[in-house]
């Protein structure tokens, strides 16, 4: 069932081939998937949950998961929004498990005070980073966007850091495409509000 | 064009996805207001620090048990 037919397409992901391997029985094939995806499933799993040791465990158990399953997968999609979202489910049940009893899911909480305009008018654009270590910048990037909504940080995600399409982020979580446009335009927006806060003092170097 | 306009497209901007005649009108706005230009800049530049910095590691020595893990079972045929 897994042969790979020539067919009149000329370019074929090589995420397909790999997968027809893994599926033939060839392990590492299948290693060389994990290789290629872990720190992607990583960051996802580790911006739901907020938490090291259960985003290692969404990093095993949907590898594990997606083995599983693997001669389900329908080579119309890609392999890589297959696992993502295999990865978004998992996280959502370890999320579930410590919030025990609270319904966790990827609609949740969001209520803003949409298409207000931004009142601040300075501009660190420039070179934020060079007022800070990389540690410190990455501190200050971590807390703010764990300070957003679950909801419209996933999307910032898999739209603004992985690079992924509307439509492929629509299709891993389940949402809609003005769902997701419209949560990245606030996600952005209020990622925006937040960083200005540290860049703009730090630039005036006041505070 | 108003602001609230502006803001409504600006990820359509930012992603590249405008048309040519909408494109002219939101750079039109840009031109006369400076507000929505320091709003373009600096979400500009928040994508870009956040995707040009990893805030969520995995180490090698993590990712090698983990490889392990996972390969061990598939092995095993999970
Ligand atoms: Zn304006």
């Amino acid at each position: 069932m897994a042969t790979i037919q020539v067919t009149g397409e000329s370019e074929q992901h090589p995420d397909v081939a790999l997968v027809a391997s893994a599926v033939a029985g060839d392990v590492q094939a299948f290693e060389k998937l994990i290789r290629k995806y872990d720190r992607q499933i990583f960051r996802i799993a580790q911006h739901i949950t907020q938490n090291r040791e259960d985003a290692e465990d969404v990093v095993q158990d949907a590898f594990l998961k997606a083995y599983e399953k693997l001669s389900q997968f329908q080579g119309n999609s890609k392999f890589y929004t297959w696992l993502v979202r295999i990865a978004v489910n998992e996280s959502l049940m370890r999320l579930r498990k410590r919030r025990t009893g609270k319904m966790v899911s990827i609609d949740e909480d969001i209520e803003t005070d949409e298409g207000s305009v931004p009142r601040d008018l300075a501009d660190w654009s420039p070179n934020p980073e060079q007022n800070y270590t990389q540690t410190e910048l990455a501190k200050i990037l971590r807390k703010t966007i764990q300070g957003l909504p679950q909801g419209f940080r996933v999307v910032f995600v898999l739209r603004d850091v992985d690079g992924l399409s509307t439509e492929e982020t629509a299709e891993m979580l389940g949402l809609s495409v003005p769902a997701v446009k419209s949560r990245l335009l606030r996600a952005r927006l209020q990622l925006r509000e937040r960083l200005s806060r540290y860049f703009r003092s730090k630039k005036a170097g006041e505070k | 064009m108003t602001c609230t306009e502006f803001l409504a497209l600006l990820d359509e901007l930012i992603d590249g996805t405008v048309g040519a005649e909408t494109r002219k009108q939101l750079e039109e706005h840009l031109g006369g207001c400076a507000h929505c230009t320091v709003t373009l800049n600096t979400t500009r530049k928040t994508i870009e620090v956040y995707r040009s910095n990893e805030l969520y590691e995995l180490p090698k020595s993590v990712r090698d048990r983990l490889h392990q893990a996972i390969l061990a079972r598939c092995k095993n045929g999970c």
